[in-house]
């Protein structure tokens, strides 16, 4: 299992959760598993989010490798100027 | 042959200062931009806007002038369909108002005739029935509950009940027990800013030449990312990619500003209509009053230290308006606030509403400069409240590696304590004052980005080596890109020519943003030349009849790799692109990439500033800039972004700012009023770069773009405050204000 | 209206053109006379995009109507090299990066020249108020007056 911290304004989707668990080995299952779980996260997700993995964050990458001692924070999607 | 990773390495080419291969164009005048390119045939395009903050259009009659001898076509909202997509829709809408104008400038039709002359006669035979409706431009007045109503059923789910009709999202970071932390502080400050919209202010104005006939089209536009353009305006007028070829011209300045349409959906609407090529041009007011401008915001900032100088909380709640339409900026300024600091106990709160003001475009690191103008100028207060030196202070709670950062993740190898130290050891630091003088100090972050990127390399018969890339290069980027390339085959830099192709002649490339095209352009150029080396190591293996392993590439040559391999002497790249032809064919290397792992940037600004008593006039007196770069490919370029965008923020800090009169109408459109900075209200800007390797890059390489718009806003601001003796909390700072600050206060 | 044929002289050259009465200078050199080098960033004379030397006069050239050269003695951007020599000017902005977009540097060219041929020595308060009629948006100027210094050195000698 991977421990996800969600940021507080999604909290409110995941029963006020911070932190939820979720078995996953990359981005895509992460996400996918996210929304299986908690389905008040899909609007965001289809939005668009980036997830930080140990410390580095990553846009959209499904196939990004997640271990289970991964520290993984879940982020808005980002845009630069 | 293998490529171990290396970020120390002695290069030969990276981190020198070579001439860049377009200088001469763009000083003999001959480099084409936006506007510098016609066809035979070409119609002038122009649009009419909504004089209008907020209006409903029951009808537009547009009879008169298409029957206006010379005007070849009209159109409207109803010549485009409605995208599903409600992303896409928004952009397609902010090009051409649909039903509602929503705010001052805001295009609801457009023409093409056969000259300028004729364009602008038509537009005033075009009768628009408007029905005005209430306006708000103000942040703080569109979140209220009974704030006009700028557009229905915006909000996401994130937005609570009870919150005024305007917001559309609502966001949250942190973490700790923020009662506990203000529970242990000795004192605990809370501020309130404002800020106002700021331009990107580019000097080239938007310009495009489309033709659209027989459902294909061809596009020349001045962007950041042609492929974007592409995808957008496939997506509005009903096209598929293919048949729609868009070539970025040389770019004017973007800074974030040309990530998006305007009047390319429109002048290929124009040609499609017509028949023939039709080219606009934006006029500066135009440019102001519906292309860019950032954010502005209303903001509260809640901080906690002890008396030794440790902070122990911090809190900030943010409001952004980005325009009539739903805009996230502040979710990137709720994250970035705090960036800078260690803290136990953190929370941001960022809100956005609706006005009626144009849609708000990217700007250098958008959200971070105003959420941290509004925490570093608290932390600085904080500081003269206890005595406390506020660099020590930034040193004593700066984030470092390990860190839990305030959006979340745990720092890894970031640069911000060793920028503190360069600002510490700095000359300038310690210099002395003059009379009304004062200096200021603030720290800046953003996140910088990689994102998807193609480049392929090909060598010539010759030796020498083509590169071809797909993100316009807005600051010297061939450059810097030619010098990767060197770099990895071993050859001199001016064996590389760079060029930047159309949307046709390689895959997707993100956009010029996120400060990201010298770190992921530059890391598949580097994979691309490996690739290259690996065929050439195979070839000369064929030639020498031992194996591809045996041979390694060094300075330009293949050779064995030990004296196990056989005895064989060195082949230049020159000598196998000779024989390319006989030993399998055309050489070539390429690489695409989702380009992950940018690494954070963080920078250090300290500024002199001198007041005038008698007209609050402020003038920077002296300024440095320290930034980490991981590392500087090209140090001009690199110094180059540091110095530029300090200047944006001290325009910022300063002039610039959008006014609104009760109408609605913006009253600053030109840079008469919208008053950029100018070379005599400058000292030098002195930039130190640090170079701290970035893991993620080949080379060590961050991205420099963003971060540097950053710190100037609180540099000045508390500047001001120790020049001056006065706080404003407001931005611009401009003459009047600081004048009526400093008379209040005697 | 009918357009006006004007007879002038850019870079040396003896050229004619016709064009309308309300046409701007910076309009008839890029569209009648093909010289693309003066941008139009304004329109309104407050960036220098279109800087151009009129009668040794530096001037915008959205301002100037295209009938007023009529007789007049036009220098641009496209003036400046000697056949491939480049002016050191405009070599020494390649050399030191005093450029990153390039849309303001033709303007900031040309203004500079007309600076260094009345004053070859010029300190840099005098650089940065003779150029503060050119709007640059990404060198923050540093870089562009360093040149400007650079220039003025090797011309003089020094």
């Amino acid at each position: 299992m991977v421990a996800v911290t969600l940021w507080g304004a999604l909290r409110d989707q995941a029963d006020g959760q911070e932190v939820v668990e979720v078995e996953a080995s990359n981005f895509k299952e992460l996400l996918d598993a996210l929304e299986a779980s908690h389905p008040g996260l899909k609007p965001q997700i289809e939005r668009g989010v980036s997830v930080a993995i140990d410390g580095r964050v990553y846009r959209n990458s499904w196939f990004t490798e997640i271990r289970p001692d991964s520290e993984v924070v879940l982020m808005p999607y980002m845009k630069g100027g | 042959m293998n490529f171990p990773a290396k970020t120390k390495r002695d290069f030969k080419v990276v981190g020198t200062r070579v001439a860049r291969p377009d200088g001469v164009d763009k000083v003999t005048g001959r480099a084409l931009y936006g506007a510098d390119f016609s066809v035979p045939g070409m119609l002038v395009g122009r649009i009419l806007r909504s004089p209008h903050a907020h209006a409903r259009i029951r009808n537009i009659d547009a009879s008169r002038a298409e029957a206006l001898a010379g005007v070849k076509a009209v159109v409207t909202a109803a010549d485009f369909g409605v995208p599903e997509d409600a992303a896409l829709r928004d952009i397609q809408d902010n090009c051409m108002a649909r039903e509602k104008a929503l705010y001052h400038g805001h295009a609801v039709a457009a023409v093409a005739a056969k000259d300028a002359e004729t364009a602008k006669a038509a537009l005033k035979l075009i009768e628009v029935d408007y029905e005005v409706l209430p306006h708000v431009t103000d942040v703080d007045a569109a979140m209220a509950a009974d704030a006009p109503v700028v557009q229905e059923g915006r909000a996401d789910e994130t937005v609570p009940e009870g919150s005024g009709p305007n917001v559309t999202m609502y966001t949250e970071f942190g973490h700790g027990d923020l009662e506990a932390g203000f529970a242990k502080a000795d004192l605990v400050l809370e501020r309130s800013f404002k800020t106002e919209a700021t331009h990107q202010g580019y000097i080239e104005p938007h310009a495009c030449l489309a033709t659209l006939t027989g459902g294909r089209g061809e596009l020349w536009c001045t962007t950041q990312g042609q492929y974007l353009v592409r995808e957008l305006c496939a997506g509005i007028l009903g096209m598929e990619a293919s048949q729609l070829r868009v070539t970025a011209s040389e770019i004017g300045g973007g800074f974030g500003g040309k990530t998006t349409v305007f009047i390319e959906p429109v002048a290929l609407a124009l040609s499609r209509k017509s028949g023939r090529p039709v080219k606009i041009v934006m006029t500066r007011s135009e440019i102001f009053c519906a292309t860019g401008p950032t954010i502005s915001s209303s903001m509260d900032v809640k901080i906690g230290i002890t008396r030794d100088g440790r902070i122990t909380a911090g809190e900030a709640t943010l409001r952004y308006q980005g325009g009539a339409f739903p805009c996230e900026t502040v979710s990137m300024g709720a994250q970035a606030a705090f960036a800078a600091y260690d803290l136990e106990a953190v929370r941001t709160y960022g809100w956005n509403a609706l006005t009626n003001r144009p849609k708000e475009a990217a700007y250098r690191a958008p959200g971070a400069p105003v959420s941290i103008y509004a925490v570093e100028s608290v932390v600085d207060e904080l500081c003269q409240e206890f005595g406390l030196d506020p660099l020590e202070i930034r040193l004593r709670n700066a984030a470092r590696d390990g860190t839990k950062a305030s959006y979340g993740p745990t720092f890894d190898q970031i640069g911000l304590v060793a920028t503190l130290e360069a600002a510490k050891a700095h000359p300038h630091y310690t210099a002395p004052l003059g009379e009304n003088q004062g200096r200021g100090l603030s720290c800046g972050f953003w996140f910088n980005f990689g994102g998807n990127t193609c480049v392929s390399l090909n060598l010539n018969n010759d030796g020498t080596v083509g590169i071809t890339e797909g993100n316009p290069d807005i600051g010297g980027s061939r450059a810097s890109i030619s010098m990767m390339a060197a770099e990895e085959l071993g050859i001199p830099y001016d064996k590389v020519r760079t060029v930047i192709t159309d949307t046709n002649s390689l895959g997707h490339n993100d956009v010029t943003d996120g400060s990201r095209v010298t770190f992921a352009v530059g890391l598949a150029t580097i994979e691309a030349a490996r690739a290259a080396i690996k065929v050439m190591c195979a070839r000369v293996a064929k030639i020498w009849g031992i194996d591809e392993e045996a041979v390694v590439w060094e300075d330009g040559h293949a050779k064995p790799s030990g004296p196990n391999a056989g005895d064989f002497d060195p082949m230049s790249i020159e000598e196998i692109a000779a024989i390319a032809s006989e030993t399998g064919g055309p050489i070539a290397g390429h690489h695409e990439v989702n380009a992950e792992g940018a690494g954070v940037s963080f920078g250090v600004h300290l500024a002199d500033v001198e007041v005038d008593p008698e007209t609050g006039a402020t003038k920077v007196v002296r300024y440095t800039v320290f930034q980490d770069a991981g590392k500087a490919v090209h140090p001009d370029y690199v110094e180059g972004q540091m110095q530029g965008g300090s200047v944006q923020g001290i325009g910022w800090a300063l002039n610039e700012e959008y006014i609104y009169d009760e109408d609605g109408r913006l009253q600053n459109a030109g840079f008469l009023d919208y008053r950029i900075p100018v070379a005599s209200d400058l000292p030098m800007i002195e930039p130190v770069i640090l170079e701290i390797p970035n893991p993620g890059h080949p080379y060590g390489v961050r991205g420099v773009g963003e971060t540097s718009i950053v710190p100037p806003l609180a540099a000045l601001s508390n500047a001001v405050s120790r020049a001056a003796g006065i706080r404003l909390h407001e931005l611009p700072m401009s003459p009047p204000k600081i004048l009526k600050a400093m008379m209040s206060k005697g | 209206m009918k357009n006006i044929h004007v007879s002038t002289t850019v870079n040396g050259d003896e050229l004619e053109f016709v064009c309308a009465p309300g046409e701007t200078l910076l309009d008839s050199l890029r569209d009648r006379l093909g010289l693309k080098g003066a941008k139009e960033g304004c329109g309104t004379g407050d960036c220098g995009a279109c800087t151009v030397e009129m009668n040794g006069e530096i001037v915008c050239s959205c301002l100037v109507l295209g009938a007023e050269a009529e007789g007049a003695d036009l220098r641009t951007v496209e003036g400046m090299a000697t056949g491939d020599k480049l002016h050191a000017l405009q070599r020494i902005f390649i050399d030191e990066a005093a450029l990153q977009c390039g849309i303001c540097t033709p303007g900031i060219l040309v203004a500079a020249q007309t600076l260094l041929e009345r004053n070859p020595d010029p300190s840099e308060s005098e650089i940065r108020y003779w150029l503060a009629g050119n709007l640059c948006r990404c060198t923050g100027y540093d870089k562009i007056v360093r040149a400007v210094q650079s220039a003025a050195a090797e011309m003089r000698g020094a």
